[in-house]
């Protein structure tokens, strides 16, 4: 018996014969927390990897969503990000597991998503640096923990920390999407350039909204001569 | 942030690192800290004013206090203020030093970019209200206490029926005493009415009054009702999001949760639903409400399903008890129907409702009459939910703990806008709504308790425009559990002719 890691209830594990062979892989939470969870799957962007199968047929052109595209198309952003992808969909019950392990600051609660983590690292890249999106000082410390750091330990022991964010600014769930792109100065900067130079570098952070934590970050890395960025993210 | 232990006028005292300039002393987390004797009071310390009055009575953490560490730390060496080790270590594990949790799985431990620990215990338990590390103190007031004014009239013309008057009396009678009484009290008895009287004597004696209730909804529904009768009292009420927590209040309406944020504050606690899950059922709430009150104190609990632990000791004459078997408008409670269903998880997967059900769901929709309906689980909900929409064309809608409007649907429901509720045991007390029928669906399930069934059942006949709502539950094969409660409110409703 287990105790799921967000409600505190226990449960039993559904048997199947893929856990037999050690196929299925799952979150540490009960079956209910873990049932209202949406995996990311079927159609998806093919830049933000974001689910077609949730938004109107007019947001998509080709096999790329209007977002990305409008990234693309703006000559200051096209390529910077190779591509994202997301293990589940930003619904109302993620946002409640988000929030109450980045705002309410219970670390453990990162620990349910490991196991999946680690098997959709192995799908997507491997031999790239790992680097967690950055805090900044003041709300490093006012968290006790980087929640996306947490995320990368989930999917190797081998993480770089090798960005820094410079100022402490709005926390960006507060901004608008034009507020996040308007922004000029970007706020990260590469710690130890000659590290990255030449490398795949794979980001991790907990959201995908805007995408502009991510590119920005890109930018930094891509100017200190790193080859290729991807991402991971935990919601989209 | 890390403190350091150090020698100051030949005492051992300890400070926050950063305000001790001297790079020879270890800076350690709070919990690895010798133990020091607090300083002594220094009497002609001119203290602030607005501190005293937020940690007058409460146990918080740096981050709720909104005053500089430098402010915070001067009271402490005045003697004015007491850190207490936030997470510390036992014998077998770990305890919280605010809600008293030990249970293992309920702790953890990450690194800490404060206090630079690569294993910083918290405590998961009581998380929601903030973080209780090893590295965080609780900050509790050690100096004078608030002086309350003397003002507290009770504004109220109502009337109390004779049952409520006689559980009144005995309230009033034992305020300024110690010890513990029970008011056992059907649903719909007007519980609060009942505490007027008392509240008002212990305000006038001087005395710190708190009710704690086990859901927001029912703090929210008390606080204005109390604010409008003690006009002149300073009242506030603490659940999760409140904004009054900051507000010095002689009477406070909580919820048991937040009772974890007070230390010896209370000279009277009223425990409504004392039953309710969780408050029966978390032994850490319970250490909450030992911790709120004073040394000398007097507990007033309230319900109307006690438990049998508690019944067996109003038997034995432990405990006191007053009983109201009569609702307010005089009307006995409506007795529920039971019917057999068939197998109605099986119908579930198919996609299809029981037909005795589906029947009483197509009357209901025609009288227009509002309905509650009580399923036992979120997935179930949603499924029966769903099939119900597809069967009558009545605005219909579904409540769960999770739902992040739930406030809203209920007030829709209230107001008429909604007909049918589905909802899981969440809504099993405190909402009152005129004109109700209630059924709940799988009543033989194991999360419909004899006191949940009671306080479902209560919802019924509450005006006295409409005292005989129709209550069924719809199951496949009686439980133990519904038996009783028919018995139970049979019992009421004979010791009511009596």
């Amino acid at each position: 018996m287990s105790y799921c890691l967000y409600c505190h209830q226990s449960y039993t594990e559904r048997w199947s014969w893929t856990d037999l062979f050690g196929l299925s892989i799952r979150t540490l939470l009960c079956l209910d927390c873990e049932d209202i969870l949406e995996l990311v799957k079927g159609d998806i962007c093919s830049i933000c990897g974001r689910s077609f199968s949730l938004f109107p047929e007019q947001y998509r052109q080709g096999d790329c969503c209007n977002d990305c595209i409008r990234w693309e198309e703006n000559e200051d952003w096209t390529g910077i990000l190779q591509q994202n992808r997301s293990l589940y969909v930003y619904n109302d019950f993620l946002k409640e597991v988000i929030a109450k392990f980045k705002y309410r600051g219970n670390a453990e609660l990162i620990k349910a998503f490991y196991p999946v983590l680690k098997k959709q690292y192995k799908k997507i890249s491997q031999q790239a640096f790992i680097i967690p999106i950055p805090l900044s000082e003041e709300r490093n410390y006012e968290r006790g923990f980087n929640q996306a750091e947490l995320l990368a330990r989930g999917i190797s022991n081998h993480i770089a920390l090798l960005l820094e964010r410079k100022t402490h600014e709005e926390k960006q769930s507060k901004k608008t999407r034009d507020e996040r792109l308007e922004q000029k100065e970007n706020p990260f900067i590469v710690i130890e350039p000659n590290k990255v130079q030449g490398q795949k570098v794979l980001l991790v952070d907990d959201v995908y909204t805007t995408g502009s934590t991510l590119r920005y970050a890109a930018k930094v890395l891509l100017e200190a001569g790193a080859k290729q960025v991807s991402s991971i993210t935990l919601a989209r | 942030m890390r403190f350091v232990s150090l020698f100051l006028n030949n005492r051992l005292t300890i400070a926050p690192e950063h305000l001790v300039d001297d790079p020879g002393l270890k800076p350690v987390p709070f919990s690895e800290l010798p133990f020091t004797k607090p300083p002594p009071l220094n009497t002609s310390f001119v203290f602030d004013e607005s501190l005293q009055q937020i940690l007058h009575g409460k146990l918080l953490l740096l981050d709720e206090l909104p005053f500089s560490i430098e402010t915070l730390h001067e009271h402490y060496e005045n003697g004015f203020i007491d850190y207490q080790v936030g997470v510390s270590r036992t014998k077998y594990g770990h305890n919280c030093g605010r809600c008293g949790n030990e249970k293992d799985r309920l702790f953890a431990s990450f690194s800490c970019y404060r206090c630079k620990s690569e294993t910083c215990t918290y405590c998961r338990n009581c998380i929601m209200m903030g973080r209780v590390s090893q590295c965080t103190p609780l900050l509790s007031w050690t100096g004078p206490k608030v002086q309350w004014s003397g003002e507290n009239k009770l504004e109220w013309d109502g009337k109390l029926s004779s049952g409520q008057n006689v559980a009144s009396q005995r309230f009033v009678e034992q305020v300024g005493l110690d010890g513990e009484l029970l008011i056992w009290a059907v649903c719909g008895a007007g519980k609060t009415e009942v505490l007027f009287k008392g509240i008002e004597k212990a305000l006038q004696l001087g005395l710190r009054v708190c009710i704690a209730t086990p859901r927001t909804d029912v703090v929210l529904e008390l606080a204005p009702r109390l604010k409008k009768v003690f006009p002149h009292t300073m009242i506030a009420s603490y659940y999760g999001g409140s904004e009054e927590r900051e507000l010095p209040a002689q009477l406070v309406i909580s919820t048991t949760h937040q009772l974890y944020r007070f230390k010896q504050a209370f000279n009277i606690m009223v425990v409504d639903e004392v039953d309710a899950f969780p408050y029966s059922y978390d032994t850490t709430l319970q250490h909450a409400v030992s911790r709120a009150v004073t040394p000398d104190h007097f507990l007033l609990y309230l319900s109307a399903t006690p438990s049998r632990l508690m019944k067996k000791a109003v038997k034995n004459r432990k405990l006191s008890c007053v009983k109201i078997p009569r609702r307010f408008h005089g009307y006995p409670l409506p007795v529920p129907k039971m019917v057999w269903s068939g197998e109605w998880k099986k119908r579930l997967e198919r996609g299809e409702l029981p037909t005795p059900f589906v029947n009483w769901i197509r009357e209901q929709a025609k009288s227009g009459r509002r309905a509650m309906i009580f399923v036992p689980s979120v997935s179930i909900l949603k499924k029966v939910t769903e099939i119900i929409r597809g069967m009558v064309e009545v605005p219909i809608d579904c409540v769960h703990a999770e739902d992040p409007i739930r406030k809203e649907k209920v007030e829709q429901f209230r107001a008429g806008e909604i007909q049918l509720l589905v909802s899981t045991t969440i809504l099993e007390r405190g909402v009152t709504v005129p004109f109700l029928d209630v059924a709940v669906f799988g009543a033989d399930h194991n999360v419909f308790s004899e006191s949940a069934l009671v306080q479902i059942s209560g919802r019924a006949g509450r005006s006295k425009d409409d005292p005989n709502g129709q209550v069924i539950y719809f199951h496949y094969g009686k439980s133990l559990e519904m038996v009783r409660a028919i018995k139970h409110i049979k019992e009421m409703n004979k010791e009511d002719n009596s």
